[in-house]
């Protein structure tokens, strides 16, 4: 067994966990923007028959874990952990959905970038053969979010120009060893050759933004700061890769982001895909783009994985980035901490 | 992670430079003619009490309230109301109407947590403060009126 650890803070894998499949369920607003027709499954109306939009999550959350092990034909019995979680108080969304899956379960908070926090714990458990198959998976709900950390939805107000859409959505990976024997022979809708080959965990990064409609802002720094440990850990440059995606950093998140990696000579704007402006059109009027865990999770499961699957994109660093802000610790005064995971996708025939 | 403050400082000053700003005074005009309106509805009101109903003076300013406050509920409730607030800003939120709108959005958010721990206690989570610094502020007037007088 190699040496897994390399550099500060990035781990390679030497047994190739791979994504056999993802699942993913949307909200009818997101299915009319510019994905339409690329998610598994959308949802009938914000509350989906349920009786609140924290049940509806719940639901969606449950929904996109069974897709994905259904795409790779199997059952529950053949997971061995969920991993995941979501932005309500106490993960509620994940704990409940874990508890009528019967799965074991690890909840995980890193805001916006919990899909990708999942699917790194998650490659490490397959890595180290702790685990044969791993459900990672991550939900946001547009009105239980509001809710969360805003204000109520009716109430009459305005977005900031700063201010970004909570994505209704959920997405699941479905990560296994190699050896693993989904193909496309008898599951058309898996993957079969797309490899988690890299991690780099991040650090909690603030730069002292205070505005909860900036969380942009608030979480460029944190983006920045993880690839550029990235590429030093690795003595990887950013060309090495077709693509660096980012989460939720919308318009101007972003614009922030290829500043701050400009400021340390890393040129990413050509190279840079943002799944918080890749999701929604423009007459769609979100303002600064898409936020939630649900962003990332979709794009990535919906979108990315099957590119790369199709070979027209080849590897990937792909950063789920999350604004770690709490209504009360914001009334107090703190500021808002950003983080950002980012794993290597790479396609191998 | 620990940040230099200036950084920090360095990184603050280019986000509030470079970030979208409000078009203030297209704000303004909205709020202006929004708010506008729903004041010219209101002194409408006012009129039919007085020519049709009637009503003598202070009658009239209670019975303006009332109805003002049953429409701004009643276009929450229909989901017309957050709609005038994204366009309108302060126009809509100033009036009384928006006080209404105020507190009927979170009795209708709430609503799934039970009549009481739910809607009774989130019903004034927004207008609260309202009432409170509002009635402060009237008994510190009423005070000064009562020794300047």
């Amino acid at each position: 067994m190699g040496h897994r650890k390399i550099g500060k803070q990035t781990i390679t894998f030497t047994n190739s966990p791979r994504v056999v499949a993802a699942g993913t369920v949307v909200g009818h607003f997101e299915e009319q923007g510019a994905l339409s027709g690329h998610f598994d499954k959308v949802i009938t109306d914000d509350k989906w028959g349920e009786k609140s939009f924290e049940l509806c999550e719940r639901k969606m959350y449950e929904n996109a874990v069974c897709i994905a092990i259904e795409k790779a034909g199997k059952t529950t019995q053949d997971v061995d952990v969920l991993l995941g979680g979501d932005l309500l108080n106490q993960i509620i969304s994940a704990g409940y959905a874990a508890r009528s899956l019967e799965l074991p379960f690890l909840g995980l908070y890193g805001a916006c970038s919990t899909i990708i926090e999942a699917s790194l714990v998650g490659s490490i458990l397959v890595d180290s053969e702790c685990a044969n198959s791993v459900a990672c998976a991550a939900s946001s709900h547009f009105s239980t979010a509001e809710r969360q950390f805003r204000m109520p939805l009716e109430l009459g107000t305005q977005p900031t120009p700063t201010a970004q859409r909570t994505v209704t959505g959920a997405g699941c990976l479905l990560i296994s060893k190699d050896s693993d024997n989904t193909s496309k022979a008898t599951q058309p809708e898996c993957f079969e050759n797309v490899y988690i080959t890299q991690a780099t965990i991040g650090r909690v990064v603030d730069l002292g933004i205070t505005d909860g409609n900036n969380m942009g802002a608030a979480m460029a720094p944190a983006a920045a700061d993880t690839l550029l440990m990235h590429l030093e850990d690795t003595g990887h440059s950013v060309n090495d890769y077709d693509l660096i995606v980012t989460g939720d950093l919308g318009t101007f998140g972003s614009k922030m982001f290829y500043m701050l990696c400009e400021e340390k000579g890393v040129s990413v704007a050509d190279l840079h895909l943002d799944c918080g402006t890749t999701i929604y059109l423009p007459s769609q009027k979100v303002v600064c783009g898409a936020s939630g865990c649900g962003c990332a999770s979709v794009v990535l499961g919906s979108y990315l994985l099957k590119r790369i699957e199709a070979g027209d994109i080849k590897k990937i660093f792909m950063m789920a980035t999350g604004a770690l802000m709490s209504p009360v610790a914001g009334l107090q005064g703190e500021t808002i901490p950003g983080i950002a995971h980012g794993i290597v996708l790479e396609r191998r025939a | 992670m620990k940040i230099t403050s200036d950084q920090s400082k360095r990184y603050q000053a280019v986000v509030n430079e470079t970030m979208p700003k409000s078009n203030v005074l297209a704000q303004v005009l909205k709020a202006f003619l929004v708010g506008g309106i729903i004041c010219c509805i209101g002194e409408g009101i006012n009129k039919i009490g007085v020519l049709l109903l009637d009503m003598d003076e202070k009658t009239i300013s209670g019975f303006v309230s009332v109805v003002m406050i049953f429409l701004g509920a009643l276009l929450t409730g229909i989901g017309v109301y957050d709609k005038i607030g994204n366009f309108a800003g302060a126009g809509s939120i100033v009036p009384i109407t928006g006080f209404a709108n105020s507190i009927v959005a979170p009795a209708m958010e709430h609503k799934v947590e039970g009549f009481v721990l739910g809607v009774g206690a989130q019903l004034f989570s927004l207008a609260g403060p309202v009432l409170v610094y509002g009635t402060i502020a009237s008994i510190v007037v009423g005070v000064i009126a009562f020794f300047v007088r």
